[in-house]
């Protein structure tokens, strides 16, 4: 078994997902350290550069999480998000970094278990991608 | 200048220090860039700790603070004054939330400890590029809107509007009074729920502050705490108040027989109608829907039966907007829907079995039986069962206990006792009897001679086994005190049912922006300190809307919620989150991207400077058009670009 363990960073809504996270607190459900929380106040505010940034300083795996469709507390935040998400993926891949690494998803403020659960499967996936590295240095590895 | 910064880490007693090795998190903090001081103690948030930072800021010369403890929504604001009071601008301090995210969420103390230290590096990096803001204030409207005409709102509406501020009391049924006005008595003191509940109606409707608003809905919501704009849509009731005297003569004349909604169906109504004799507004109302034509061809019975000339069959809906600085939800409950348990307990198969509020119109002196405790076909039972928990403790339907029902079936037992010669058995797991006087009542019951079975019924069939039997309703369940099943024959049974959320729960949260609990019900700001708050500044919840709640608890959260609601408007000022948007006029390309994306239209185009402009009051701080900006010119205040990255890079500058 792969003893990497990855390194994920976490935005998340200060109205749903990070209340979902204080709840999961709350609540003690326990998931893996793996991921570190950034509090924003919408999914809207979490700029492409903000996630290639983290990419690039090091994290193997990035979760953006927000509230339900419909339920933003910025009435769309979260549409802007799920667009931004779209491109990221494709920007993503013409770098080379796969697409398990990052995951948008909704998790509302009751939704700890759903936090837990979404954790697990990125600490699983990114275990099997193994570490981040850019396209660059897996084209020289090839060499 | 380089910043000074000082982290202080909290044990909150063996909360966060029972997972975290914080000695070891202040050590690293005390080797991280800029830090000048690292210090531990055991409540941070407790005077002595709050001294320690103001102390720490004054001697060490402190630009920025960190606490590592709890999550900001408990403490910010505590520790913001902290930094306050002792001459710091309160926004050059960060929170590092190593409790809810960290020591409470992870099982391994060597994980724990090393994801606190992430947690504080990056609050620390982030800190630093923090910059002084000013908090900003606005006024706010002296006027109160409470939604729902229950027992809960009625409370909030009249302590509001008791001292001397507008209230719009706005409730979507004809008539206030909610579930309350259709019990019969009530637990432990038996006092009916009438007598103790319309004089509190007629309290609303003669009070000069407060506009009641009755047969209307929320649309829409808009604003911001102390600012809210409401739209509310007022439903035609055909009836013009202040024209119609409540005399009857038009329900006497109509020809349409509907199902009474007021009494569960168990007797009819008029289209034309009175919920029930003491509504307030003491007033009629035609239900469009049963009425035999409102257009094109009218039967006008009722309109040439009414003297007063009250009928209007031309009544249109009505928007209507409203102005309000805070708004109190007391939207309550409804019943657990027994239909859900029809295959297991009969419910809708066999007529002899009730749900606990139609149970309640039956035995109400002026429900369809006039008080009298009958079966279906009119004969007077020889026994009763009465079925706890159902739809509660269930994980097929609602996890939660629903606090009233162990209480309101003894009463039913009671009342049973009191009004025939019937024997009562009840089923209950456990006998919750929590409140004031209720112990004592489950005793004074006990003694009037119930039988008492504990274990859930687990099924209602008419299939006899044996001749005692024949003709009856029969319980089967396992008695859990004898050790096996039983098998007891009833001619009448009860089904103790939940309080559920309402189904329209989920669309309210969605307009007045709060959230919903795992069960449905709204969420508070916390379980325990701010009960009534809700995490939308200005936005209350109040009574069942909130969870399951007996009368007066539902009362005290309504006093609870206008004191709140009051306090807000005392102020006379709010003050805001200087988390409002900017744009750079020297950068910004004139693109507009960033107008397209704001959902509150706060962003303005000079069109001869071909700039962008953000309105701050307008602006409520989501950063979208930061994040969507190409050129860079937009920026959050709290939330820059800079903030942010420095946040992640501090994340992840920390080995595992």
């Amino acid at each position: 078994m792969s003893t990497f363990n990855p390194r994920i960073v976490g935005f998340v809504c200060r109205w749903c997902s990070s209340a979902g996270a204080d709840l999961a607190g709350t609540s003690r459900v326990k998931y893996p350290p793996n991921i570190t929380l950034v509090k924003v106040m919408c999914s809207g505010r979490v700029d492409a550069q903000h996630v290639m940034q983290a990419f690039r300083s090091g994290a193997d795996g990035v979760l953006v999480s927000g509230c339900h469709p419909g339920d933003c507390h910025y009435i769309k935040g979260n549409y802007s998000m799920l667009r931004r998400y779209h491109l990221l993926k494709r920007m993503l891949k013409q770098m080379g970094i796969e697409e398990g690494r990052l995951r948008l998803e909704w998790i509302s403020a009751t939704e700890a278990d759903k936090l837990k659960e979404v954790v697990e499967q990125m600490v699983e996936t990114i275990r099997g991608l193994g570490p981040l590295k850019p396209a660059r240095e897996k084209a020289h590895a090839k060499v | 200048m380089a910043e000074r910064v000082g982290v202080f880490v909290c044990h909150c007693g063996s909360n966060i220090a029972g997972t975290v090795d914080i000695e070891a998190v202040v050590r690293h903090a005390k080797g991280l860039a800029g830090v000048v001081v690292a210090q531990e103690f055991k409540y941070m948030c407790s005077d002595t700790g709050q001294g320690m930072i103001k102390k720490a800021i004054k001697d060490s010369g402190l630009t920025r603070v960190v606490v590592a403890a709890c999550s900001p929504t408990l403490h910010e604001p505590t520790f913001r004054r902290a930094c306050g009071d002792a001459g710091m601008n309160a926004f050059l301090f960060q929170m590092a939330n190593i409790r809810e995210q960290c020591s409470w969420v992870t099982e391994d103390r060597g994980e724990a400890t090393a994801k606190a230290k992430r947690i504080v590096t990056a609050a620390v990096r982030r800190v630093v590029n923090h910059e002084p803001l000013q908090i900003k204030e606005a006024p706010v409207t002296p006027a109160v809107m409470v939604v729902g005409g229950g027992i809960t709102g009625i409370e909030a509406a009249l302590r509001v509007a008791d001292s001397g501020k507008k209230v719009y009391l706005v409730e979507k049924e004809p008539t206030l009074g909610g579930m309350m006005a259709r019990f019969d008595k009530t637990f432990p003191t038996l006092d009916c729920a009438a007598c103790i509940l319309t004089p509190k109606m007629t309290e609303v409707k003669d009070h000069p502050n407060i506009e009641l608003m009755t047969y209307c809905e929320v649309k829409e919501v808009s604003g911001y705490v102390g600012n809210f704009k409401v739209k509310v849509l007022e439903k035609p009731r055909y009836v013009i108040q202040g024209k119609c005297n409540n005399c009857g003569e038009c329900a006497k004349v109509c020809p349409v027989v509907a199902r009474d909604e007021f009494d569960c169906g168990l007797s009819t109504r008029r289209a034309i109608h009175i919920p029930f004799a003491q509504a307030v507004p003491s007033l009629y109302v035609l239900d469009p829907k049963s009425c035999l034509g409102l257009d094109p061809v009218r039967c006008t019975r009722c309109y040439d039966a009414c003297e007063a000339k009250a009928i209007d069959y031309e009544m249109q809906p009505r928007t209507v907007e409203l102005a309000v600085g805070a708004i109190i939800l007391a939207t309550g409950y409804e019943l657990f829907d027994c239909s859900r348990v029809s295959e297991q307990y009969g419910y809708g198969r066999f007529p002899d079995v009730y749900t606990s509020l139609e149970f309640e119109r039956l035995c109400h002196a002026s429900g369809p039986t006039g008080g009298k405790i009958v079966r279906a076909d009119g004969r007077e039972p020889e026994s009763i069962a009465i079925l706890h928990c159902i739809g509660s403790r269930d994980e097929k339907h609602n996890d939660y206990c629903s606090r009233v029902c162990c209480m309101y079936s003894l009463k039913f037992a009671h009342l049973v006792k009191e009004k025939t010669q019937a024997k009562v058995t009840n089923f209950y797991i456990d006998m919750r009897a929590f409140g004031k006087g209720y112990e004592e009542f489950y005793r004074r019951c006990l003694h009037e001679g119930m039988d008492l079975v504990r274990g859930k019924g687990a099924e209602v069939t008419d299939v006899a086994e044996s001749e005692g039997e024949a003709g009856k309703l029969v319980v089967r369940c396992e008695d859990t005190l004898l050790g096996g099943v039983r098998r007891i024959p009833a001619d009448m049974v009860i089904l103790s049912a939940g309080l559920s959320p309402r189904k329209e729960t989920h669309e309210l949260a969605r307009a007045f922006g709060i959230s919903r609990s795992r069960d449905g019900f709204f969420m508070e700001r916390h379980p325990k300190l701010a009960p009534v708050a809700t995490a939308s500044d200005g936005i209350y919840v109040a009574g069942a809307c909130q969870g399951p709640k007996d009368i007066p608890d539902c009362v005290a959260q309504g006093a609870a919620a206008a004191a709140s609601a009051i306090s807000l408007i005392d102020a006379g000022r709010i003050k805001l989150e200087p988390i409002a948007a900017e744009i750079d006029e020297k950068v910004c390309c004139g693109c507009r991207m960033c107008a397209a994306l704001c959902p509150y239209n706060a962003i303005e185009f000079d069109p001869v400077k071909k700039k962008s402009r953000i309105n701050e009051a307008l602006c409520k701080g989501c950063g979208t058009c930061v994040a969507a900006c190409p050129s860079g010119a937009a920026r959050q205040k709290g939330f820059t670009d800079l903030q942010i990255l420095s946040e992640i890079e501090g994340v992840l500058c920390v080995n595992l």
